[in-house]
Formats: structure tokens, C-alpha cells, sequence
């Protein structure tokens, strides 16, 4: 009996410690991984010129209003930068950009450049958000959309910390993480981003990769382009023209 | 509601922290819990009989930290109805989804040494009590009254293997605390190999240092005597961890400033302009020099008992602060810099509120109501020697 009993406690015990490394050893190694990609295709791409870009706003104002985005809160918005001669930076955004901008407060003279960037969700090849997500909440769709179920999203704000970009925001009606679906709903039916729809000055554009005769993948062959934070390693799908140093 | 003080350029979405003092107080339990069980793993495995007097009530305390150590977690959640999905459908890539798994391994690894060590105790009174009582004692002894000689021995024995695998269990739970924030490489101030090393010797003395003042209290407020020679060894391992702990920080700090990096302008500015007082005086200095020097005199020089551990139990508490402090400086003070890497934010907690310092306090105190009721049922302290003693 006593026997029957130390056998027992032995197995117990060897049983206990196994599983315990073993979900311990496979959690921490597929932590260490990218998340599984299989079966999903980077097939889209946006293009930002800010050479082009007017800073009207008009495009922070459609997506609010496509999206019911709610105030103080942003799925794009519109920087604008200003590099005097004596060496220095200005930045603004004020309300994200969504009202234009007032004139700039120097001297004509003293001004080296002025340019309007357009920040929005990178839809990142390699994603730390999804990486980080603890239930799948944020996942990418087979196109490469990366999205948010706000059905499944426990609302911890990981995916906020680990953005880069700081393109996501905590929903304060839903409680969920929320960001830019590069207008997922109406992709689905043939449209295009409510932000790229309303631009005046061409500076959005969106579409497919592989379409030889679209717009974005010509301007991808054709043009040198940069991304933002490159060595973050997170691959962002959306590709800037005429990009400055100055800009993050 | 504080007014948001900004300065310089934010991304427009960084203007508020997401996360809060609740998530300051979440490392900070879990990190109580270490400690705690350090030192009674130092009395079962590595045989430490000097702090055999606080074995018991460390297992206890840990066990009580851990059972508050997620709660905060659900105060911040936006979906907490949402929580346990991390444990029932984990994404496996997310370092978050992991520790519903580990903080279930060691509570089980906790709750099966106190049983084992208390079983004795339970089995007494399951044989002396009367009435209701005597059925919760059996209860609690899963109806088993064995106690003799082997099967006391057969308890110490597991005892110590739960103790040797508790270690490693220990290691993992506060290591990995510190990998959730080191492994987020968006994040400057945050994103260091060491990140988990500091958490993982910041927990083990702030465990050590709340069981030296429980223990205090515990003896002051009761007819306890202290142990001299307990508190002694415990200021010792105090100490020893301290200078690892503390030389890990300023390891951190100093690699930021030699190395420069882009970032590193922004997060000094946030340091001194944000966080001069809690960081630079708080943790950095008041905290950090001040202990370490008094607990060098406590360990190494000859005095009298109650001044080693009047001085010691100060030491434990300007580290218990130092802890909190770091916690606060690393969280808060991640999220008051922009990712724009040009602008600042700022964070004052409310009072009142889900997220408030009220409920903050209330779930840091829970820890000690569950001890107290713990008491009631079985002794936190070994009482009957003690008393011989006296």
C-alpha cells in the first residue's frame, strides 16, 4: 500500500513537471516567432505622397465620419513639419490635422521646408500587434488587412504599447482596441478608402500590388519610396514619397 | 479629472496613457509573491535554519499575494468578462497569453506546499475541534488523517521538491512579468534584455522586505517574540539581492546614456522633466544608496539587536518604496514620451474611479485580510515555541 502510494506520487510528480515545461517550453518558443502567416497575402498597398499632400484635412474628416471614429481619437491624421534655417523642427497636428492648419507662425525667411505627412495604420507585413495580441483579437485577413475583432478583444491595450505608430487608440464606446481598417468594408465592395476617395491633391492612393495597371503598383516599380521606422522590422504596407529624415 | 499637461509634439492618439496605476500595482503584488517564497525555498531546500520562523508564513504570504496578483488586471481590462479567453484561447505568439498558464502553475505549486506543510497542523485539529470545525479540519485535510512517522517523512520529502521546482517557477513567473514590457521593441524605455533580470531581483527584495515588516508587525501586535537571528539572516540575503538589483538598474541606465540612441534624448527628457522626483531621488537615490549603505552596517558591523533591526526594517521599507517606484517610473514613465519621439504627456491618477489610488489600495490591502483570515484558521506563526521561549 505504502508502495503503491510513493509509485503514485513519483508518477504524479513526473507527470506534473513534464507538462509544466512542456506548455512552458511551447508557449515560450512560439512566442519567440512571428505569428503564423499561412495562407495570407500582402496583396495591398498605400502610398502616401507628401510631396502632394495640401494638409486640407479632408481625409482625417472622411474616415471619422465613414468610421464613426469618436472624438479626440484617430484612425489617420496629418502631421506637418517645418525645418527652419537655423537648424530646428516644428511639428503640429492640431486636431490631428482634421480642420487644416493655421499659417505658419515664422518668417517666410527663416523657413528651410514645410511638408504635410499623412499617418495612418501601417497594415505591417510582419505586425507586432498581432504578434502581441493575447487572444487573437487583432488578427490579418487572408489580404493582408490587419484588423481587430472587437467581439473577441479584451481590451488590455497591448497591441497600443507594441504600435510603433501609435496608429491604434482604446474605443471609448466599445472598450476595444480600434484603428484603421484601410476601409476594409468597402474594399469588400469594390470601393476604395474613404480617405483616398476624398482626397483633393491625389497625395492617398490604395489598391492592389499585383495589378500591372493599377496605380500603386507602378508608382512601387517606379519611384524610390521609403516607410516609416523600417528598423522596427514590422515590413509596413504603407510606402511614403519624398519622406524626411525628420519624420518618425 | 487632472488636467493632461503636453509639451513638444505627440502622435495624436499618445496623448493619454493606456495603461494605468493598475498596471503598476500588478507587477508589484506578483513581484511580492517571489520574494516570499525565496525565502522559504532558502529554509527547505537550501536549508537556511535561521529563517525557519518565517518559512511557514512566507509560503502563506505568497500565497495571499497571488491570489490579488491578477485582480488589477480586471480593473483595467476593458472587456474583463473577456479575461479568461487569454487561458481558454491563447494566441501563443503574444507573451500576455502565457501567463495565465504560468500564475496557474505556481499558485498550484503554492497551495500544494502550504498543504503539505500545514497538514500536520491540520490533522491536530481535525482530532481536537468539535463541531463545524472539526468538519472543515477534515475537510481541509482532504480526509486524510495519516500522520504518522512515514508519512511524515513522505511530506517533508515533497515539501522540498515542491520547494526545488517552486524556484525555477519563481524565476519563470517574475522573469517573464519583466519579458511582457522588455520584449516590446516599440518602446525605448522598455525594450532591454535586463528588463526582466530587474524585475526578477526587484521582486525577490521587495518579497523579502514586506515579510520582514509583516513579520515585525506580526510580533509587535501579537505575543510573539522576534527572532534576532531570523531578521539577521533575512537584512543578509536583504542585502545580498539589493546589490544585484540595484546594480542591474544602474546597468540599464547607464548603458541608455552611453549609447545615445536617437531615442534616448526623449527619455532622458522625460526622466528629469517627468520623473525627476521618483526616479533620480525616489528609487535612484533615497531608495537605492541609502539602504544599501545602512543594510552594509546592519550586516557586517557588531551592534546591538534592536538597533540592527530598527535600521534593517527601515532599509526594508524605503525598498518596498524603491520597488513601487521603479514600477511606476517603468510603466508610467513608458507611456510619457510620444512615439513621435518629440513630445511629453502626462499621468496623475484619479482617486476615486475603477482605476483610481482608492481601489489600488484596497487591492493591495486584500492580501493581508486573507492572511488574517488565514490566521484564524491555522497559525501563520509556529505559536507554542515561541511562547517557551518567552
Amino acid at each position: 500500500m505504502k508502495q503503491d502510494r510513493r509509485e503514485f506520487i513519483k508518477k504524479a510528480g513526473w507527470t506534473f513537471i513534464g507538462s509544466g515545461l512542456y506548455i512552458n517550453l511551447f508557449s515560450l518558443g512560439t512566442s519567440l516567432a512571428n505569428p503564423s502567416r499561412s495562407g495570407i497575402q500582402h496583396l495591398y498597398a498605400f502610398i502616401v505622397d507628401t510631396e502632394t499632400c495640401i494638409g486640407c484635412g479632408k481625409c482625417v474628416a472622411a474616415c471619422r465620419a465613414e468610421n464613426r471614429v469618436p472624438p479626440d481619437n484617430y484612425r489617420t491624421w496629418v502631421e506637418r513639419y517645418t525645418l527652419l534655417k537655423g537648424g530646428g523642427v516644428e511639428v503640429d497636428s492640431p486636431q490631428g490635422g482634421e480642420h487644416g492648419f493655421q499659417p505658419l507662425a515664422f518668417a517666410r525667411a527663416d523657413i528651410q521646408k514645410s511638408f504635410f505627412v499623412p499617418k495612418l495604420c501601417n497594415h505591417c507585413a510582419k505586425p507586432n500587434c498581432v504578434q502581441v495580441c493575447p487572444v487573437g483579437a487583432t488578427y490579418v485577413s487572408p489580404e493582408g488587412f490587419v484588423l481587430v475583432d472587437e467581439k473577441r478583444c479584451v481590451g488590455c491595450s497591448y497591441c497600443m504599447q507594441a504600435c510603433p505608430y501609435s496608429a491604434r487608440f482604446m474605443n471609448p464606446v466599445t472598450h476595444t482596441a480600434d484603428k484603421c481598417t484601410w476601409c476594409y468594408h468597402r474594399i469588400r465592395r469594390g470601393m476604395t478608402t474613404a480617405c483616398v476617395e476624398v482626397c483633393p491633391a491625389g497625395a492617398r492612393l490604395f489598391g492592389r500590388v499585383d495589378d500591372p495597371a493599377g496605380p500603386v503598383a507602378r508608382l512601387l516599380k517606379a519611384r524610390r519610396l521609403q516607410v516609416l521606422k523600417p528598423e522596427t522590422g514590422n515590413e509596413p504596407m504603407v510606402f511614403y514619397v519624398g519622406l524626411d529624415k525628420e519624420v518618425h | 479629472m487632472h488636467e493632461i499637461v503636453t509639451s513638444g509634439f505627440l502622435f495624436p492618439n499618445d496623448v493619454h496613457a493606456h495603461w494605468s496605476v493598475m498596471i503598476v500595482l500588478y507587477p508589484y503584488i506578483t513581484g511580492l509573491v517571489a520574494g516570499a517564497f525565496i525565502v522559504s525555498s532558502l529554509y527547505h531546500v537550501f536549508g537556511v535554519k535561521e529563517v525557519k520562523p518565517v518559512a511557514r508564513f512566507s509560503l502563506v504570504a505568497a500565497f495571499s499575494f497571488l491570489l490579488f496578483a491578477c485582480t488589477p488586471l480586471l480593473f483595467h481590462l476593458g472587456h474583463p468578462e473577456r479575461a479568461f479567453n487569454i487561458i481558454f484561447t491563447p494566441k501563443f505568439t503574444s507573451a500576455m497569453s502565457g501567463f495565465g498558464y504560468i500564475y496557474n502553475v505556481y499558485l498550484f505549486i503554492v497551495l500544494l506546499e502550504i498543504w503539505f506543510v500545514y497538514r500536520s497542523e491540520i490533522i491536530r485539529r481535525a482530532r481536537e475541534a468539535q463541531g463545524p470545525l472539526k468538519a472543515l479540519y477534515w475537510c481541509l485535510a482532504l480526509g486524510s488523517l495519516n500522520d504518522n512517522e512515514e508519512a511524515l517523512k513522505l511530506d517533508h520529502k515533497i515539501i522540498n521538491v515542491l520547494a526545488a521546482i517552486g524556484i525555477p517557477s519563481a524565476c519563470i513567473l517574475h522573469g517573464y512579468v519583466g519579458f511582457l514590457f522588455g520584449s516590446l521593441k516599440s518602446n525605448p524605455w522598455w525594450s532591454s534584455p535586463l528588463m526582466p533580470v530587474i524585475f526578477l531581483l526587484s521582486a525577490i527584495v521587495s518579497g523579502i522586505s514586506i515579510l520582514i515588516v509583516c513579520y515585525w508587525l506580526v510580533c509587535r501586535f501579537s505575543k510573539l517574540s522576534l527572532d534576532a537571528e531570523c531578521l539577521k539572516a533575512m537584512f543578509k540575503y536583504l542585502w545580498a539581492f539589493f546589490i544585484l538589483d540595484v546594480a542591474m538598474e544602474g546597468l540599464e541606465l547607464l548603458t541608455h546614456i552611453y549609447e545615445a540612441h536617437e531615442e534616448w534624448l526623449i527619455v532622458s527628457m522625460m526622466l528629469s522633466q517627468r520623473l525627476g522626483f521618483s526616479y533620480y531621488i525616489l528609487q535612484m537615490l533615497v531608495c537605492s544608496v541609502l539602504p544599501l549603505i545602512v543594510l552594509g552596517f546592519v550586516v557586517l558591523k557588531n551592534m546591538q539587536d534592536s538597533t540592527r533591526i530598527r535600521l534593517g526594517l527601515g532599509c526594508a521599507v524605503l525598498i518596498l518604496i524603491q520597488v513601487l517606484a521603479m514600477r511606476w517610473n517603468v510603466i508610467i514613465g513608458g507611456q510619457l514620451f510620444s512615439k513621435s519621439l518629440r513630445g511629453l504627456t502626462s499621468y496623475t491618477p484619479a482617486i476615486l474611479g475603477r482605476e483610481g489610488l482608492l481601489v489600488a489600495l484596497a487591492l493591495f490591502l486584500m492580501p493581508f485580510v486573507v492572511m488574517y483570515v488565514f490566521n484564524l484558521i491555522l497559525p501563520l506563526f509556529e505559536k507554542e515555541p515561541e511562547t517557551e521561549k518567552q
